[in-house]
């Protein structure tokens, strides 16, 4: 009856969001503002009638109810509170449940703001985003309704949505448990945040529509979306990042990246996002590459809903295949028709988005945004082609095959290696000129600091020319970042009699977008720190040990003490767990206890590493194999990650650097539209 | 049996050495490239044969860490491959014979696998090349930019900042 009910709310829900472009759209071609006022209203209930549904959806998965198929599919009754829960988007029909409702989370946000001056944006920032949200909402009450229930007939038991005739509700004593992979509090967080990065990167996507449609090309919706672009992008990356924390933590695959399909759906937004980001500043400043622009945020929701519907139609089979069902079709639909909508409407509005300047050096930063566009679109093509090409190899040749890291890698390198560059230059480059002898003069001090520090490094730490190359663009870029942010601080300590702390929390204050942008820039070359350590520097080995033996790797040398194993009933564990001395150069460190866990619901093995985390390294060890009943030794499997911590401490400083970047100004709302001419005029606020 | 056919001590041992050493030649032989090898390889050889290589049931999932039954069985074929000298393209071409190349971590045939990015990257920068030279300015396009004197003033944030600094010095 319950479940019935969410189902009910669920149509009501779609209804709801069909009538709302309906009114919009008729409303405003009509010229009835009621009508479009009814229309935002009517996306403002979405999100009350969406979590009335979760409400449903989490009260049936709490109270063990098996005779729904989806509570049966994610939960059993060994599971803590807390799993049941978050297994609400542990599974397909849920997934998608929760897409939508954060959707209406956002879409309710932006219909709360003060829609006074834009007022013409309102009711196709509605359309667009009822639009997706039907699509969404629709999946769920077409193809995978999370409250059907099995029922069983004559030909025997099997899910509907609707009780069929002569049958009885069938409940199953036990459900089957969340994939044990998706236990891990990295999982629970991370398709929250990257479905956050997902739907909050269709509001500038809506604007940009928006602004397609009504004709109004100036830079407004860029400004009006700055914040939740940023925002968006905190997210996805926050979402990228715990995923890579889920992978070092749990798959025992002793990296966090492993270039799986999955993983490269996710990325490409990002990347898509990232173009975007810097692109729209050009606009901002200049009044530049407005149709780029566009072309860039119909590419990122275009790849945002491309990688929904991957991760989701089992195109592409990977360790998250649990997101298999057969929707693909009615999403490649979508996608198709969004895109070539969205590109017929940008080539209609494709002279009213002319630059309203010129390029005037081939060095000024608009030129190097530009560059750095290009190569982030390059870093996409190759990660897209590599997605697809599985399923595109089978299409041609019958033969599907696997686009693993090496591609990845030889492919992405050199491309992240010019942005790095890139990224120490163009922060110090002008907006409209900048020459070689400016630059120049600008970038010789930084240079010199990182060619000093890679000699050291080449006689301290390692004499690899690859690792000396990436070590001396990380310290050219650090130098940079940092010579520019202590510029600008001893400027203000001195102007301002405050002492240099205070200067620097000042100033980021006063300029959070440009000092954002600087830690932002900070913070990846950590995490580049912890890339070239683990991609250059890691070292592995394997063997199987007898108790008391010893095997060596690096400095370190692991000595296998003790295996116990144990059932924790309760929670339908088996646990394989090891003890294992870890010296240093002789010196004794301490223990880890690599795992293994078997889950007896899903017959299920989980390889949990030992960890020995230091700024220098990791390391790493996975018990491979042990078998008691003939338990002569067991199999370790032992990796040094050499400088990965840098990549963890690199991404907590990122989020701090957006989240300073993204925070709202007071003054914001009040820029106005400037007008520009050929040359760039002098602003009141420093705000870039 | 007779005293006649009986053979002499002497002789019995003679036909023992003979037989044996036939059996070590045969065995030598048979079994030359086994010995050629060496030792059982090691985890860590298997290991660097097997991180080239996905099984099909665990796509994505590195031969070499995969913990199922079947890639461990997997992985001592490979031992077993390499105890019997077979190099590490015999292997991998045995497993591509058998499986398809989707065990293999890149697809072997390079050219297609790099020739598409490279070729819609190489007509990206291309349209950024012509974007260049629509946007720049016909004086610039002339080959005026980078010799224009340096302005850096044009971006007022750095414009303030220099001055701010102009007055410290």
């Amino acid at each position: 009856m319950i479940a019935n009910f969410g189902y009910g709310v669920l149509v009501i829900t779609f209804l709801i969001t069909l009538y709302s472009v309906f009114a919009a759209v008729y409303g405003e071609r009509r010229q009835i503002p009621a009508l479009v006022e009814s229309a935002r209203r009517a996306m403002l209930l979405t999100w009350p009638m969406l979590s009335l549904t979760s409400a449903v959806l989490i009260y049936l998965l709490v109270n063990n109810h098996y005779e729904v198929e989806f509570v049966y599919q994610v939960t059993s009754r060994s599971m803590p509170m807390y799993l049941k829960i978050t297994a609400w988007w542990g599974g397909q029909a849920g997934s998608i449940l929760f897409w939508s409702w954060l959707m209406a989370a956002f879409a309710s946000l932006v219909t709360l703001r003060k829609w006074d001056r834009d007022r013409e944006f309102l009711p196709w920032v509605i359309v667009v985003a009822c639009i997706t949200m039907a699509f969404f909402i629709g999946m769920n009450v077409f193809f995978e309704n999370p409250f059907a229930q099995f029922y069983q007939t004559f030909d025997g038991i099997a899910s509907y949505t609707l009780k069929p005739a002569d049958s009885v509700l069938f409940t199953p004593p036990d459900g089957n448990g969340l994939n044990p992979l998706l236990r891990h509090p990295g999982m629970i967080i991370h398709p929250p945040m990257l479905y956050l990065g997902f739907v909050s990167f269709v509001i500038p996507y809506a604007f940009a529509m928006a602004a397609l449609i009504t004709g109004r090309t100036d830079d407004r919706w860029i400004r009006l979306t700055r914040r939740w672009t940023l925002w968006a992008w905190l997210f996805l990356s926050f979402g990228l990042v715990l995923g890579g924390r889920w992978a070092y933590d749990v798959l025992g695959w002793g990296g966090y990246w492993g270039w799986d399909a999955v993983e490269v759906a996710a990325f490409n937004p990002w990347l898509i996002g990232t173009a975007f980001l810097h692109s729209v500043m050009i606009q901002e400043k200049r009044g530049m590459f407005k149709q780029w622009n566009m072309i860039l945020i119909i590419f990122t929701y275009c790849t945002v809903i491309y990688g929904t519907f991957v991760t989701r139609s089992g195109l592409l089979s990977s360790v998250h295949s649990f997101a298999q069902s057969p929707i693909g079709p009615v999403f490649l639909g979508y996608v198709g028709l969004t895109f070539i909508s969205s590109v017929a409407l940008l080539i209609y509005r494709w002279d009213k988005l002319k630059s309203e300047n010129q390029l005037t050096s081939l060095l000024s930063r608009e030129a190097l945004f530009l560059l750095n566009n290009l190569l982030f679109l390059a870093i996409f093509v190759i990660c897209f082609w590599g997605m697809n090409y599985s399923w595109i190899s089978e299409l041609i040749t019958g033969q599907t095959a696997t686009m693993g890291p090496p591609y990845y890698e030889r492919a992405v390198t050199p491309l992240f290696g010019t942005l790095l560059l890139l990224m120490g230059v163009a922060p110090l480059s002008a907006w409209g000129h900048s020459t070689l002898q400016t630059l120049g003069r600008a970038l010789w001090k930084p240079a010199a600091g990182a060619v000093i520090i890679t000699v050291l490094l080449y006689f301290t730490y390692t004499q690899k020319p690859g690792a000396l190359l990436g070590f001396f663009m990380i310290a050219f870029v650090l130098l940079v970042t940092i010579y520019e942010y202590w510029r600008g601080a001893d400027a203000r300590q001195r102007s301002q009699s405050e002492n240099i702390f205070t200067a620097f929390w000042n100033l980021t204050g006063r300029n959070r977008r440009r000092y954002g942008g600087y830690i932002i820039h900070i913070s990846m070359m950590l995490m580049a720190i912890g890339i070239l350590g683990i991609e250059i520097f890691q070292v592995e080995t394997q063997g199987t040990l007898e108790q008391g033996q010893s095997l060596s790797v690096g400095n370190y040398e692991l000595t296998f003490r003790d295996i116990a194993q144990w059932d924790d009933a309760p929670s339908g564990v088996n646990y394989r767990r090891a003890v294992l001395d870890v010296y240093q150069d002789g010196k004794y460190l301490g223990q880890l206890a690599p795992r293994i866990d078997y889950y007896y619901e899903s017959q299920q093995n989980m390889t949990i590493p030992g960890q020995r985390a230091t700024m220098k390294d990791d390391l790493y060890v996975l018990l491979v194999d042990w078998e008691p009943v003939a338990a002569s030794g067991a199999t370790f499997k032992v990796y040094i990650n050499p400088l990965v911590n840098w990549l963890w401490l690199g991404s907590f400083l990122f989020l701090a650097g957006i989240s300073i970047a993204a925070w709202p100004e007071k003054e914001a709302e009040r820029v106005a539209v400037r007008v520009r001419t050929g040359v760039p005029q002098k602003q009141t606020s420093a705000a870039d | 049996m007779s005293e006649l056919f009986k053979p002499e001590p002497s002789r019995i041992t003679t036909y023992k050495l003979l037989f044996a050493a036939l059996i070590a030649l045969t065995l030598v032989l048979i079994s030359r490239p086994t010995l050629a090898q060496g030792p059982t390889p090691t985890d860590d050889e298997v290991n660097r044969i097997a991180k080239q290589m996905y099984c099909p049931v665990c796509e994505n999932t590195p031969l070499d860490v995969c913990p199922t039954e079947a890639c461990r069985q997997w992985r001592d074929l490979i031992r077993t491959m390499l105890a019997e000298g077979k190099s590490e393209e015999e292997i991998k071409q045995y497993f591509v014979a058998q499986y398809g190349i989707r065990v293999l971590a890149e697809p072997p045939n390079r050219l297609t696998t790099y020739l598409i990015p490279t070729i819609a990257i190489l007509l990206g920068a291309l349209l950024l090349l012509r974007g260049f030279q629509m946007w720049m300015k016909p004086s610039v396009t002339q080959g005026t930019a980078v010799e224009t004197e340096a302005r850096p003033g044009q971006d007022p944030y750095i414009a303030r900042l220099e001055e701010e600094l102009k007055k410290q010095k």
